[in-house]
């Protein structure tokens, strides 16, 4: 069973999720997950390699869909709307839930292009201009727009890194999400890049829910008020970061965040 | 007979010398009580016979070469062959119905003339096969010797054998190589002859192809040497109408198989995709002009065009674009196979469709090798004999009209090749003038295709 921390504020839950358990065919990945995810806050996900917390990640804009074998059990709310009732639009919710990956996975396109796909193909923008105007500000959101914006017309593999994996965050915004999902976003970034995506997040913090999966407890202490520690599949206790890192109230907490596994 | 002789013994003393090396180094094993050698015995074995076998085989290819002129000239310089006439074919005839006795090729001689030159044929064979023998010999036994007194237990036998077994490696690569270049010189020296006779510029622009075969051999007549038509009749053939009906089908069907089908489903497809690949040219040649041609004939006939002709340009085109369907599917499904999943992740994540992204991701980021199997599709088709040697006509006629009888390059290779001109003629010799051009075509085409796909490659290291 998951402990939940007592004190947490109270907030509205952008995302929730009752009861989930993922398999993939007869395996069970993620066990009985129960958790909401607020606007306000940034969540983050740790846990040692293989304890589901990607898979759980990606269950939340129904990217496991693109995996024959996996099949999703229980409830998971979009602003109180099952994403996994039929006939909801998979489209439409992952226009409203962004995802940014491990590796940064530019389109083999012109930087402008990259942006622009997203608006694009979802009709968002009218005319030119006003596809100019939100490529700019997704790239100024993302902190991008002086690095690039005199070569705009580059390849966007061109670019170190750490600028891919903010062009790809560039991009998730571009689409105007309620929600970001970032699964590991700096484990392929060296630190100065990392320090960048992290200062990033901070600024995109009450804007966008989100979510982090992480490796590094450094970082989910650095970025997130919220954490959710996962272990086998389960997730063991959630509350406020400062208390998960300070004052676990598991054992098993306790030992991952002192380094004795994972 | 000698040289298959000088084969064996080469064989047989090598591996008579393989044994030797081998006992010889087991010997130094118990001789050093334990210790190691520097090699195992098998190389030492190896390293006597190849000193051997290869000193051996190198005189009998060089022997073969040089004991049937040696022969003939102590034929020619016994008191029989006085009596030969002294030049032309009388003289050689004679010569070679002798020889062929002497070896027992041929029962008897038919002219008289010859008869007086078996026994010294026979004799000077005997003479310069045991001499050929003894020389493999002493060869044999000279290097032989040499290599095995050279084994001690410290020596290095094997980097010596590896080395041995590199310039082998070395040679057969070098075999197709120089094949290469032998058919490529032969072509050009042909080609030369040709443009001697027919100015190039009357061949690559005239308009008119109509050899005559029948004309005298030394002065063409160079306005019945224009190829456009055949380079039309090629191209529209194979790199228009047959990749009209190639690219769609083939590109339509790397995407479901690549993107859509079930696993269980593409592991059925793609293979009997591929079979389309195997079914030898002259079926589809075949199927082309017996059920396609008259089919298509009898189409036009009904929608009013009246002059299609039963040889059109459209079967032999439509049934060569069936067969380069696999090859268009399969270089396409290749690539967009190797654009990484993350691609289309990312695209996913971002609430595009499945068709948007194969559209406007996958589709783009794989363009690179599918035109480069496009390009290597197109380079087969125009190459392609069987179909078209079969389907389409020797008319050369220059249109556009898809109904008409037309005709290619190869079909036309074909028909001058086994035409009734002799080897010398001009009407021969266009054939490698032709056949000099599509090489040129498709060397190219083959090598920018494999330059993209090099590009490619390196796009998702």
């Amino acid at each position: 069973m998951t402990v939940v921390h007592e004190n947490l504020e109270q907030a509205d839950a952008k995302m929730g999720a009752r009861s989930v358990s993922v398999f993939y065919g007869d395996k069970k990945a993620i066990d009985d997950v129960s958790i909401d995810i607020p606007t306000e806050y940034v969540t983050a996900f740790i846990g040692p390699s293989g304890c589901g917390k990607s898979t759980f990640l990606r269950s939340l804009n129904r990217m496991n869909d693109t995996i024959a074998s996996a099949r999703v059990e229980g409830e998971i709310t979009l602003d109180g709307e099952d994403i996994y009732k039929s006939g909801m639009d998979v489209v439409q919710l992952r226009a409203r839930v962004g995802m940014v990956f491990q590796k940064p996975n530019p389109f083999p396109k012109s930087i402008y292009e990259n942006i622009a796909y997203g608006p694009k193909i979802h009709g968002l923008a009218e005319g030119k201009t006003e596809l100019d105007e939100i490529v700019e500000q997704s790239l100024r959101r993302a902190g991008l727009w002086e690095e690039v914006k005199d070569r705009l017309d580059d390849s966007g593999t061109a670019l170190s890194g750490g600028q891919q994996q903010r062009l790809c965050i560039a991009r998730a915004i571009a689409v105007d999400p309620e929600v970001i999902l970032m699964d590991e976003p700096c484990s392929a970034l060296d630190p100065i890049a990392t320090a960048k995506i992290e200062e990033l997040i901070d600024e995109l913090n009450g804007r966008y829910a989100i979510v982090i999966v992480t490796h590094s407890m450094q970082q989910a202490a650095r970025v997130s008020q919220r954490t959710a520690f996962f272990h086998l599949g389960k997730m063991v206790e959630y509350g406020r970061t400062s208390d998960i890192f300070t004052n676990p109230l598991e054992q098993r907490t306790q030992d991952y965040i002192t380094g004795r596994y994972g | 007979m000698s040289a298959s002789v000088l084969f064996l013994l080469a064989l047989g003393l090598g591996l008579a010398g393989w044994m030797a090396g081998r006992a010889r180094a087991w010997a130094f094993r118990k001789d050093t009580s334990g210790g190691r050698l520097a090699a195992l015995p098998n190389y030492h074995a190896w390293y006597v016979a190849l000193w051997i076998a290869v000193p051996v085989l190198l005189f009998a290819v060089l022997w073969s070469v040089l004991s049937p002129s040696l022969v003939m000239q102590s034929v020619l310089s016994s008191p029989a062959a006085s009596d030969l006439p002294a030049f032309g074919f009388q003289r050689d005839n004679m010569l070679r119905e002798a020889h062929a006795v002497a070896t027992g090729a041929a029962p008897a001689v038919f002219s008289d003339g010859a008869k007086p030159l078996i026994e010294p044929f026979r004799e000077a064979l005997a003479r310069y096969n045991l001499i050929g023998l003894i020389a493999a010999l002493l060869i044999a036994f000279a290097s032989g010797t040499l290599a095995f007194l050279r084994l001690k237990p410290d020596f290095a036998a094997r980097t010596k054998v590896e080395r041995a077994v590199m310039a082998l490696l070395l040679l057969a690569s070098l075999v197709a190589i120089l094949t290469t270049l032998g058919i490529v010189a032969s072509l050009v020296f042909e080609t030369i002859r040709f443009f001697g006779m027919v100015n190039p510029i009357d061949f690559l622009f005239g308009t008119h192809w109509n050899p005559d075969p029948m004309s005298g051999a030394d002065n063409p007549d160079a306005s019945r040497y224009g190829a456009i038509p055949l380079f039309w009749g090629t191209v529209f053939i194979g790199a228009i109408i047959a990749m009209v009906v190639a690219i769609p089908l083939g590109l339509m069907s790397a995407i479901y198989l690549t993107q859509y089908a079930d696993p269980r489903l593409r592991s059925w497809v793609k293979p009997a995709l591929e079979i389309l690949a195997g079914v030898p040219t002259v079926v589809y040649g075949y199927f082309a002009a017996l059920t396609v041609a008259p089919m298509i004939r009898d189409f036009a006939h009904m929608i009013g065009i009246t002059s299609a002709s039963s040889e059109s340009a459209l079967a032999a085109g439509v049934v060569m674009g069936v067969m380069i369907i696999p090859f268009v599917s399969s270089m396409a499904d290749d690539s967009i196979a190797a654009v990484p999943s993350a691609m289309r992740d990312g695209s996913l994540a971002m609430g595009a469709t499945r068709s948007e992204t194969i559209k406007r991701v996958l589709i783009p980021a794989a363009l690179p090798g599918i035109v480069a199997g496009i390009m290597l599709a197109v380079s087969r088709a125009i190459g392609e004999t069987m179909i078209v040697v079969m389907a389409a006509s020797t008319a050369a006629n220059l249109s556009a009209n898809p109904f008409d009888s037309m005709t290619t390059v190869t079909v036309q290779i074909v028909a001058m090749l086994t035409g009734e001109a002799s080897t010398e003629h001009h009407t021969t010799l266009s054939a490698f003038a032709l056949g000099f051009v599509l090489f040129l075509v498709t060397l190219a085409l083959n090598f920018v295709a494999l330059r993209v796909v090099r590009r490619f490659r390196e796009a998702y290291e």
